[in-house]
């Protein structure tokens, strides 16, 4: 135990030295915060991994995904490496087709590719495989990988045999534990039927949470801090709780049982169960989002912290003290985000989960006894 | 503000990805390994319930058996409570009978002993009668070797006759 400490204790050490060798330290520098968080949090066309060398050989590693739009010139797919690097007088990155990549501080598509069409700047269809995108398909891959693999295990084993080690066993355990304190006291005898479909949310969203936290490929992607995932996710929910609600349910919105002025002549309930009924869904797609992006926010600013701190002054050796200090809390305040987020992972799919599987059970409600 | 806003081209990939992943798990994952962990579940509670069963049954038979041994052990003492009465009873009827018997073989001894004794006494009396005449032949002859000896034994032998007669008169 002594020895982890030490060897801890050394790399919080050697984490200090690092920014002293990669900077000039007698400048003072402005660090884009703003950038660099936006940059990491938001979706993008290229896979952005790091800068490598100084100002004078600047070497980024990037990976450059295809785009793929429909302008008025018809299907075009190429690689965003075609859009070039320096921006133009409007903040753009011109590319080809006429397309171009609106900078990010457009009011209307900030950071989207738009058409140019004569003076007129029109969106194309654009279904490029952003990096976000590329998160979706690595994401859903994982999830194959991760359910299928014990579900294997499953078909090529009787119920007699000896019980499953490593993996498959924990995977059993973990999809029986929310598939029996999670999903089955929410829904009762309806389980059979929505169970797969919330497991499935629970583990995409659980899986999506923790890549989000690995800093480097095949992690990385802020999927789950993305609104258009949550918002597809809520929308399921939102569709499966409409669509197969019972009667009951909607005689609950539409006529529920409190004194008929509450209802009649103005229906004063039935609007804010109607209202309800959108706002459920919205609470979910907001709450996942607004955690997972708070807490990527939150983990990069710690990280920033440490650069801000190192071209604080002009002078040194106040830069070098300032940021040397500021590297060890800020590497002990990332420990703690890191190991806050992976709660957060697991609480929010858990959160995610059990919501969806009340609202499924809230329109599957039976005929009160009287 | 553009952060609230889905994208759609991100909204297209996420529905065709998900919609598809979703798809496979739900036919081929999860329902598997929910019946399976379920069908283990029910397999192990049947085990366990089958193993307090046999345990029970087990105790059971123990418990008999208990009761089959000391039964066992109470026949056996029974056994050879009868078994030591029967011996002695044996024993004493046999000594019992060597007794009488070597009473009447003591007697018939006795018996045979005292005829032995008579016969022998009566042999030996004979003996002793065809000794002393034997004896008596032989001194006898002894004394009649001349004639002057053999008159005088008649005439003391015609003394004796003569007188018991005169005397008898």
């Amino acid at each position: 135990m002594k020895f982890i400490k030490q060897v801890l204790l050394l790399l919080l050490l050697f984490t200090a030295l690092v920014p002293t060798v990669a900077r000039d330290m007698s400048k003072k520098d402005d660090v884009d915060v703003k950038e660099i968080l936006w940059g990491h949090i938001k979706d993008s066309y290229e896979w952005h991994i790091t800068d490598l060398g100084s100002e004078e050989n600047f070497y980024p590693i990037v990976i450059h995904l295809p785009i793929i739009v429909k302008s008025s010139t018809g299907w075009h797919v190429f690689s965003s490496e075609e859009f070039s690097e320096e921006h133009d007088a409007n903040g753009d990155r011109p590319g080809p087709y006429n397309l171009f990549i609106k900078s990010g501080e457009d009011k209307a598509n900030p950071n989207l590719i738009v058409e140019k069409i004569g003076n007129k700047e029109v969106r194309p269809v654009d279904i490029s495989l952003t990096k976000a995108a590329c998160t979706v398909f690595i994401d859903g891959i994982l999830l194959l990988l991760v359910i299928l693999i014990p579900a294997r295990w499953c078909r090529k084993h009787k119920a007699d045999d000896p019980a499953p080690k490593g993996f498959t066993g924990l995977m059993h355990m973990f999809i029986m534990n929310i598939h029996d304190d999670v999903i089955k006291p929410c829904l009762g005898e309806d389980t059979p039927k929505y169970a797969p479909w919330l497991l499935t949310c629970f583990f995409f969203i659980f899986f999506a949470n923790l890549m989000g936290l690995v800093p480097f490929p095949p992690g990385g992607g802020n999927l789950t801090g993305n609104i258009t995932c949550t918002f597809f996710l809520g929308m399921c929910t939102f569709l499966i709780t409409n669509f197969t609600g019972t009667k009951e349910y909607w005689k609950e919105i539409f006529w529920p049982d409190v004194p008929v002025w509450m209802k009649f002549p103005i229906p004063l309930m039935p609007i804010i169960e109607l209202f309800g009924i959108f706002t459920k869904p919205l609470a979910l797609i907001i709450r996942l989002f607004a955690n997972m992006f708070a807490g990527h926010a939150i983990a990069l600013c710690f990280c920033a912290i440490i650069f801000i701190m190192f071209s604080i002054a002009d002078n040194a050796i106040v830069n070098w003290s300032a940021g040397t200090s500021m590297s060890i809390v800020g590497v002990l305040l990332s420990i703690f985000m890191m190991l806050l987020e992976l709660l957060v992972s697991y609480i929010q799919a858990l959160v995610f989960t059990m919501l969806s599987a009340v609202f499924i059970a809230q329109a599957h409600v039976k005929e009160h006894e009287a | 503000m553009d952060l609230l806003i889905p994208n759609s081209g991100l909204l297209f990939w996420m529905t065709l990805v998900f919609l598809i992943v979703a798809f496979i798990v739900i036919k081929f994952g999860f329902p598997t390994i929910i019946n399976m962990v379920n069908e283990r579940k029910e397999y192990i509670d049947e085990s366990l319930r089958k193993a307090h069963a046999a345990n029970e049954k087990l105790s059971n038979i123990q418990k008999e058996g208990e009761s089959v041994m000391q039964q066992a052990r109470e026949q056996q003492a029974l056994l050879l409570k009868e078994a030591t009465a029967t011996r002695d009873a044996i024993v004493g009827k046999a000594q019992e009978k060597a007794h009488e018997e070597s009473a009447r073989i003591i007697a018939e001894a006795k018996s045979e002993i005292a005829v032995e004794k008579q016969n022998a006494f009566n042999d030996i009396r004979g003996q002793v009668a065809e000794l002393s005449v034997k004896v008596a032949e032989k001194i006898l002859r002894d004394q009649l070797s001349n004639d002057e000896k053999q008159m005088e034994l008649i005439g003391k032998l015609l003394d004796n006759v003569s007188s018991p007669v005169s005397n008898d008169k």
